[in-house]
């Protein structure tokens, strides 16, 4: 047996035995979140009572538009701040934290609006997430002796990334100058190279053309083997599908699911969730990946 | 012709005044802000006008010439503190309405008659009473000398010895500046100025360096000032008011804001192109039929408004300034 599929091996069996349903407790939750309700005005966008994330796999989180989905990514990852709600990551409380603590604690997320720092180089990008940079202290940042050689290393695990995505060739151009896509790119890099324990992304894939978006799965599944946790945002059905090991279904601001992909799909209430008004549709199995099944879908929306 | 001669030779004269460098200075201080950061400091003749009192009064008070500049950097530091922590959490506009506000409130505390006996009210601090223990550092000997057209005593209030220490200062700045910009420090607060989330997201702390890059700039706006009032006096309606504030922000923005240079070359071109326009219509309106329709009075109404008019067209045609990088622009349209 390789190394890889015992890792597998011990994947599954890390999730086997966790219960189908919403908010199932998990052998090694890595992130653990209670009670998490925001509300915009009388909306209420984010209602989420109970959710483990299992350290060393990836999860995907799934739901239709304004589900909430950033929203909660926002108020983990303290960006935003929730009415009522407490979180911890590694059994350390995260509630109230600011971003940056947030980040240096570990929890790396990326924005579904790309955030590239235009008028930066991409490898200056790069540079900028390097933790521990000692030239990032006003009083050693006039002494250059002090952090060059931070620099170089930085510099090297930086390229090293860059060409993973395929941006290495870019480096030296500004940042705003990329394509959407390629934002998309250098900012999945950018997390990376603050070595974090466990990475959420928001849409990653949105935008980013099918060939990559096929090696970008792989780098994923590769963080992942690595050790990292994966918690993401998608709507491609088929990339969750590829790679997640377990999803999460978020409608309406709750979870009204979880599962293994293999049957998460299947579930009546993932199926109300994103197609509300289809009750008497029949779905079979992958129906939702199914595009003539989305086809006739959408032609029967447009007829209402 | 002889007349041209003169108007040039005093526009020229400009390029190494010390108000040329004190307002060199300045925008140095507000490039950390705003050309660096990105945080819109809409107040910094507030910063100058407290230098100046700091180093004014200390003097006045009797005070060692040290303690002066010390009192003056710290009323720098005190004041972006005072601004920056309550503001700096809050979106970018906050901090530009808080610092021109602030600013005025400066100008007014100083102008009144609560604290006459030491900001002099409204008139302000002659020079006379803090300019002995400054000329005092001069290393020069008595007399006069001149550099080509250029005639100007060795110490005293417009003489050589105030140009050495006001450049002198300059390019200390600079070097400190460009030190601690082109460091991963530096790297930080462009991060911030471009989009100050990201940043976050990276695990730095954003409100620190922001306060950091506010102190700092700030401190050096107090300088700024000082150098100012040297050669002058403590005027709290001609250093305090809005008008310096967009003197300041007009030279940052012509000699290009994030360049290390920039705000000297800004503040060079900007004084001998306005001291060029002044002189030369002022000079128009006394000896031409041009003066039946302006009058030398309107003269400097005019240069004002056409500082206002060269500030928008900056910004519309040239936002990068003259040393700015041409190719940020290429995408850098929002
Ligand atoms: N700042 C805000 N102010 C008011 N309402 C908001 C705000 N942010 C989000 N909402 C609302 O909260 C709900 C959830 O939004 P959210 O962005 O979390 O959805 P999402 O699941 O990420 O959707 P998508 O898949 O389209 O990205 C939406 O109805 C949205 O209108
Ligand atoms: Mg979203």
């Amino acid at each position: 047996m390789s190394v890889d599929e015992t890792t597998t091996a011990a994947r599954s069996e890390a999730l086997a035995h966790v219960a189908h349903k919403p908010g199932a407790a998990k052998n090694d939750p890595i992130l653990k979140a209670d009670h998490v309700v925001r509300r915009f005005g009388g909306m209420t966008a984010v209602d989420v009572d109970h959710l483990e994330v299992q350290e060393g796999v990836i999860t995907a989180l799934i739901g239709p538009n304004g589900a909430g989905k950033t929203t909660l990514f926002n108020l983990l990852t303290g960006f935003d701040t929730p009415n009522t709600g407490e979180w911890s990551f590694q059994g350390h409380s995260l509630s109230g934290k600011s971003g940056a603590a947030v980040a240096k604690a570990g929890v790396v997320r990326t924005f579904q609006l790309t955030k590239a720092l235009g008028r930066l180089t991409v490898l200056q990008n790069m540079l900028l997430a390097s933790p521990n940079n000692p030239g990032e202290k006003l009083g050693l940042s006039w002494l250059p002796f002090l952090w060059k050689r931070h620099e170089a290393e930085a510099t090297e695990k930086a390229m090293e990334i860059l060409a993973r995505f395929k941006l290495d060739a870019k480096a030296a151009d500004y940042a705003g100058s990329l394509s959407g896509g390629q934002r998309k790119l250098l900012e999945m890099a950018r997390a990376l190279m603050t070595d974090p324990t466990m990475i959420m992304l928001d849409e990653p894939m949105a935008g980013v053309n099918p060939a990559l978006v096929q090696s970008l799965l792989g780098h994923v599944q590769a963080l992942r083997d690595e050790g990292m946790t994966v918690l993401f945002v998608e709507h491609d059905m088929h990339a969750v599908r590829h790679i997640s090991d377990w999803v999460v279904v978020m409608a309406e601001g709750r979870i009204v699911a979880e599962g293994p992909p293999s049957t998460v799909m299947k579930d009546q209430a993932v199926v109300d969730a994103y197609l509300g008004a289809h009750h008497d549709t029949d779905l079979g199995d992958d129906a939702l990946l199914d595009p003539e099944v989305l086809a006739r879908l959408e032609a029967e929306e447009e007829k209402r | 012709m002889d007349e041209f001669l003169r108007i040039l030779t005093q526009s020229l004269g400009e390029i190494l005044a010390p108000t040329t460098a004190a307002m060199a200075i300045a925008a140095i201080g507000l490039n950390l802000h705003f050309g660096y950061t990105g945080l819109l400091n809409m107040g910094q003749a507030g910063f100058m006008l407290l230098g100046a009192y700091g180093f004014g009064i200390t003097l006045t008070l009797g005070g060692p010439i040290w303690l002066a500049f010390l009192i003056a950097v710290a009323a720098g530091v005190m004041f972006a503190l005072l601004l920056g922590m309550p503001t700096l959490q809050l979106r970018g506009d906050y901090l530009a309405i808080v610092t021109i506000s602030a600013a005025e409130i400066v100008r007014w505390f100083g102008r009144s008659t609560l604290w006459q006996e030491w900001t002099g009210g409204a008139s302000g601090l002659q020079g006379r009473y803090f300019k002995d223990p400054f000329h005092a550092l001069s290393f020069l000997p008595e007399g006069r000398f001149a550099l080509g057209p250029f005639e100007y005593i060795n110490t005293g209030s417009d003489s050589w010895f105030t140009r050495i220490f006001a450049w002198g200062l300059v390019a200390l700045l600079l070097l400190f500046v460009w030190l601690i910009t082109r460091s991963p420090w530096g790297r930080v607060l462009k991060g911030i100025r471009e989009d100050e989330d990201a940043v976050r997201a990276l695990g730095k702390n954003v409100y620190s360096y922001k306060l950091q890059a506010l102190v700092i700039g700030g401190a050096i706006g107090a300088l700024g000032g000082v150098v100012y009032a040297i050669p002058t006096a403590i005027s709290p309606d001609a250093m305090g008011g809005r008008t310096m504030t967009f003197f300041v922000w007009t030279i940052l923005l012509l000699g290009g804001a994030a360049t290390v240079f920039g705000p000297v070359l800004g503040s060079m071109i900007f004084f001998t192109a306005y001291m060029f326009m002044r002189t030369g219509m002022r000079t128009l309106s006394e000896d031409t039929a041009l003066g039946n329709f302006i009058s030398t009075t309107q003269v400097e109404f005019i240069g004002g408004m056409l500082v206002g008019i060269t500030l928008m067209c900056l910004v519309i045609f040239r936002p990068q300034g003259i040393l700015g990088n041409k190719k940020e622009l290429a995408f850098n349209v929002r």
